[in-house]
């Protein structure tokens, strides 16, 4: 594929990731904060937040499986979650967090099972979303070219 | 006590605290981008180490850069953003008068009333944005040439306080931004209050 079809592809995929409510602003805030001298900001951010999710997705699921939830902890890591996906503009991440911590309130440890099955579900999306996108973006360098400001 | 400012430079130094990989890779880029050094440490205990607050030689940050402006979380695990606050606004504190700016992604307008009552300049709701930072450097900046008495009396947003004898020791003002709860502006009698306990508005 050459570059001016690889740039309106990528300009397209953003422009749907947006509409579809995978990410919000604050992605664009991100984006606005790279450029040649920090080339890869946007993708370190992401990673680290892949990283740091991974890590509390494994610590909630081992919460929620306690004879005794403490419901404290759980809802320490979805605040955790919640602001980093919140930073980086994971929308439905963050939705599905805001969800999970009322749950975790009224500590209702059924609830709270159902919203850990979102919240990996959604960051699963949006995984998958973000490492299509960083694809595009080495191919589109790769081919020569820029790759194009959206939103 | 006096503090090392050199008029002549914009680069501040800020101490950023934040328990949070993600948002501490953010905000030193925001920083960065906006021509700040930053120092970013994942707690408060890691902050008061850095600021030589922990008990230990009073230093000023033990790589010898003094420190302009601390942005630190409020929930943190150990020790909060506002438990950080505290420690650092002591009266016996050298290094009370550095601005303390608190970031939260929780509006809790107790929270924030409690930041602002014990010494913060500002709170911020996350995610912080670049412009927030331009404000807030901006800001900082006013109020460093103050310390070294050329008073900027027409570019303050809220008005002098007229009592006061002697030059601020620290700048009194904060922006008021859309995140501060509402309030209505301080009665004459209520400025008369000792200078550490200046409830900030």
């Amino acid at each position: 594929m050459e570059v001016g079809q690889l740039q309106r592809k990528f300009v397209d995929y953003t422009a749907s990731l947006f509409c579809e409510g995978f990410l919000d602003e604050q992605f664009t805030q991100l984006q606005q904060l790279q450029d040649e001298s920090n080339p890869d900001f946007v993708v370190e951010v992401v990673s680290l937040f892949f990283e740091d999710t991974e890590k509390l997705l494994n610590d909630l699921t081992r919460a929620l499986d306690q004879q005794s939830v403490d419901f404290k902890k759980v809802d320490a890591h979805v605040h955790q979650l919640k602001g980093s996906s919140s930073s980086i503009g994971a929308q439905r991440v963050r939705n599905a967090c805001i969800a999970f911590r009322n749950f975790c309130e009224e500590q209702n440890t059924d609830a709270c099972s159902k919203c850990l099955l979102q919240v990996k579900q959604e960051y699963s999306l949006v995984k998958n979303k973000l490492d299509t996108l960083f694809r595009l973006e080495q191919q589109i360098v790769e081919a020569g070219g820029a790759v194009p400001m959206v939103g | 006590m006096a503090r090392r400012v050199s008029c002549g430079s914009e680069e501040l130094h800020v101490l950023a605290v934040d328990d949070s990989n993600v948002d501490r890779k953010v905000i030193e880029r925001l920083l960065r981008i906006s021509s700040c050094k930053v120092t970013a440490v994942e707690s408060g205990s890691r902050a008061l180490q850095y600021l030589g607050l922990d008990g230990e030689k009073n230093s000023v940050g033990f790589d010898g850069l003094k420190v302009n402006l601390i942005m630190t979380d409020y929930s943190m695990p150990g020790m909060t953003g506002y438990e950080l606050l505290k420690k650092i606004k002591q009266k016996s504190s050298a290094l009370r008068e550095i601005p303390v700016v608190i970031m939260s992604s929780e509006k809790v307008l107790a929270r924030i009333d409690r930041c602002l009552e014990e010494g913060a300049e500002e709170f911020l709701m996350k995610p912080v944005k670049l412009s927030d930072v331009k404000r807030l450097k901006s800001f900082i900046l006013r109020g460093e040439a103050d310390v070294h008495g050329e008073k900027q009396t027409q570019k303050r947003k809220l008005e002098e306080d007229p009592w006061s004898a002697s030059p601020p020791l620290s700048s009194s003002t904060s922006s008021l931004s859309g995140n501060l709860s509402p309030s209505p502006p301080p009665s004459p009698s209520s400025t008369l209050q000792p200078l550490s306990k200046r409830t900030r508005l």
